[in-house]
């Protein structure tokens, strides 16, 4: 790997900027149901911002705050996420995602309860986007070399 | 639960994919018998299905509850059921077969993602074939082709070139077929099936629908690897690992024949396929090509699994001109073909797969007295073999029966011909095999050189593991079994898959 040069500007810039980014893809992620956004738009800013913070600092600093095993972790738990209320909307007697059945066990009306359910389906899907583009970009960007280290 | 299993066909193997890679976290040996359990249950739930079809007729479940021209609906039907059984119960069987033959031939990090990406190639092919929408169609047959290609590239060699080759026509086939179920879109405004066959008759004529259709046949050939676009299917089904070819080779291609019987006389009307178009015509002759064509670069090969792969070229020549003929004889004898050499090919691939494990040779003219060293394995190829060429006691030669007697219904003689011409042809390829195998002359071996107590060493018995060969075992017992009760299969499932209008 290359000797890294840190540059205060960029350091500093990123620093101030990664958090509002982060912030926004919460927000584009909760909003997906309501106005334009959603689980995958949000799940891109978030991994655009893990991305940001690849070009600025290295892959060590990345690996420090996300850590590859739970990276993976996390991938999963998206899918699961998503999976899992389909299921418990199977197990509550209605289809697959069916979620204004969910009122049964939310204290919602169904209306509500079908929001809701969309919400949380938006969740599982930012989690795993986000996730998957760190992992893509770490692989690509390393030519899958980074996996080689001693844990 | 019955009402529920055509979601719960596709949510199964996805969700178990995901539990697979992290169960694979905590202990890299849960892995192997977490996914044999897993499709072994798709296995029960495709037969459930199947049996609901057969009793209370055509399955329609809608995703989310939404109506559906608007939402998701997955509609099952004879043919879907048949298909989903085959493709469920080859991936059990291949999956069994995978752990030694994985251990051996992956890097041991490996072995997870495998896995991983096996159950989500099931949930693609599963997707595709349970679906009754033509864009959902699209999205599984892209699941089902990433990890197609994640799959062949895990391999050795030159695996990553061919899996590159395979991701750039594959992905050219995915954007045709995109394309075409745009330009259905842009003029009917729906993506049911069912919606579209009622919307679709009316435009028949214009030149948007024949040029969608354009797009789905030339797409759905280069999926199937139908002759002159199949460049991409030997370099990627040799260099991929064993277990993996037996997968792909078994099961997407048929797979994709499935997507354009579907395409032909469901989305669209007999009557327009057969009739309005020329298209039965050139896929009848496109498919002779392929028939012969397989079989002579068959016979040019020396690498076992490159001689399956170009009989398996000629096998989806086959099944298209099954389609093509448009009769009823035809069209059972393509959907029993679709079975038979589902069945044949993975029985086929696994023994190379189980050679090369204990052997290490991949070359048909390494093989001499193999059957000296693996007298079961040998059996079982001679029996696979024999079906492949179409002899009465197998399965092949049931549906070979059917496919020459809708070529004859057709009064198309010269496709009944090369139907037999090719058979013959594919008798050559095996009985050269043969020939090595029991009667090469003793000097010629390709291990010669080998000192003389290494010799006798040599040819004591050392069969492959049990987790290999109990698979090939019920893969030939298949081959059986199936060639056995072909009748009872036509006459309870298949029958019914014919379309209205032959």
């Amino acid at each position: 790997m290359k000797e890294r040069y840190p540059d205060v500007t960029i350091e500093t810039v990123c620093r101030l900027l990664i958090p509002p980014i982060q912030l926004f893809g919460l927000y584009v992620i909760a909003h997906g149901h309501y106005s334009p956004g959603g689980g995958f738009q949000g799940g891109c800013i978030l991994g655009a911002s893990f991305i940001m913070m690849f070009i600025a600092y290295d892959i060590g600093e990345v690996k420090r705050r996300m850590r590859e095993k739970l990276n993976t972790i996390l991938c999963a738990t998206g899918v699961l996420i998503y999976a899992g209320i389909g299921i418990l909307c199977l197990v509550l007697g209605a289809n697959y995602l069916d979620y204004g059945i969910l009122h049964q066990i939310l204290p919602a009306y169904p209306a509500k309860a079908r929001a809701l359910g969309t919400f949380g389906i938006e969740i599982g899907v930012g989690i795993t986007v986000m996730s998957v583009m760190i992992s893509i970009f770490l692989n690509i960007g390393t030519a899958g070399e980074h996996e080689g280290e001693p844990e | 639960m019955t009402t529920q299993s055509p979601a719960l066909l596709i949510i199964v193997p996805l969700i178990s994919a995901i539990l697979c890679l992290l169960l694979g976290l905590i202990r890299r040996g849960l892995c192997y018998p977490f996914v044999v359990a897993v499709l072994g249950v798709s296995v029960i739930l495709s037969f459930d299905v199947m049996g609901t079809v057969l009793n209370d007729g055509v399955i329609r479940y809608r995703l989310g509850g939404w109506d559906p021209p608007w939402g998701i609906e997955y509609m099952i039907d004879h043919l879907n059921a048949f298909i989903a059984i085959i493709i469920a119960s080859i991936s059990f069987v291949v999956a069994i077969f995978s752990r030694k033959s994985i251990e051996h031939e992956l890097a041991k990090g490996k072995i997870i993602y495998f896995y991983t990406i096996y159950l989500l190639l099931f949930t693609g092919l599963m997707g595709i074939v349970v679906t009754g929408d033509v864009f959902n169609i699209y999205v599984f047959l892209e699941i089902a082709s990433l990890a197609g290609y994640a799959l062949i590239a895990i391999g050795r060699d030159r695996a990553v070139l061919a899996s590159f080759e395979y991701v750039v026509l594959g992905t050219v086939g995915a954007c045709f077929y995109l394309l075409g179920v745009g330009y259905l879109y842009s003029v009917t405004g729906s993506l049911n099936i069912m919606d579209l066959t009622l919307r679709l008759p009316e435009l028949y004529h214009s030149k948007v629908i024949l040029i969608a259709f354009a797009f789905f046949m030339v797409g759905l050939a280069l999926k199937i690897a139908l002759f002159p676009l199949h460049v991409w299917l030997p370099d990627a089904y040799t260099y991929a690992p064993s277990t993996v070819s037996a997968m792909v080779a078994a099961t997407m291609t048929k797979v994709g024949a499935y997507v354009m019987m579907r395409i032909m006389f469901t989305l669209f009307e007999p009557y327009f396929s057969i009739k309005l178009l020329p298209v039965t015509t050139i896929l009848g002759w496109v498919a002779a090509a392929a028939m012969i064509f397989g079989c002579i670069q068959a016979l040019a090969q020396t690498d076992f699994k490159r001689v399956l792969c170009y009989i398996l070229i000629a096998e989806v020549g086959y099944i298209v001109l099954g389609i093509s003929v448009g009769n009823r004889a035809g069209f059972t004898g393509a959907v029993l073909h679709i079975l038979n050499d589902a069945v044949m090919m993975a029985c086929l691939f696994m023994i190379a797969g189980a050679i090369y494990y204990k052997t290490g040779m991949r070359h048909i003219y390494e093989f001499a007295h193999l059957h000296k060293k693996m007298p079961v394995t040998v059996t079982c190829l001679v029996i696979a073999a024999i079906s492949v060429v179409g002899v009465p006691p197998t399965c092949g030669f049931f549906s070979k029966w059917y496919l020459v007697l809708g070529a004859i219904d057709a009064r198309q003689w010269f496709f009944a011909f090369l139907l037999l011409a090719s058979s013959l042809m594919v008798a050559i390829v095996f009985f050269k095999m043969m020939q090595t195998i029991f009667f090469a002359p003793a000097g010629e071996s390709a291990h010669a050189h080998i000192d003389e107590p290494h010799k006798e060493h040599k040819h004591s018995r050392d069969e492959a593991p049990a987790s290999m060969m109990i698979p090939i075992f019920i893969m030939v017992a298949g081959i059986l079994l199936l060639g056995i009760f072909s009748g009872q299969i036509v006459s309870t499932v298949i029958q019914f898959t014919v379309p209205k209008g032959f």
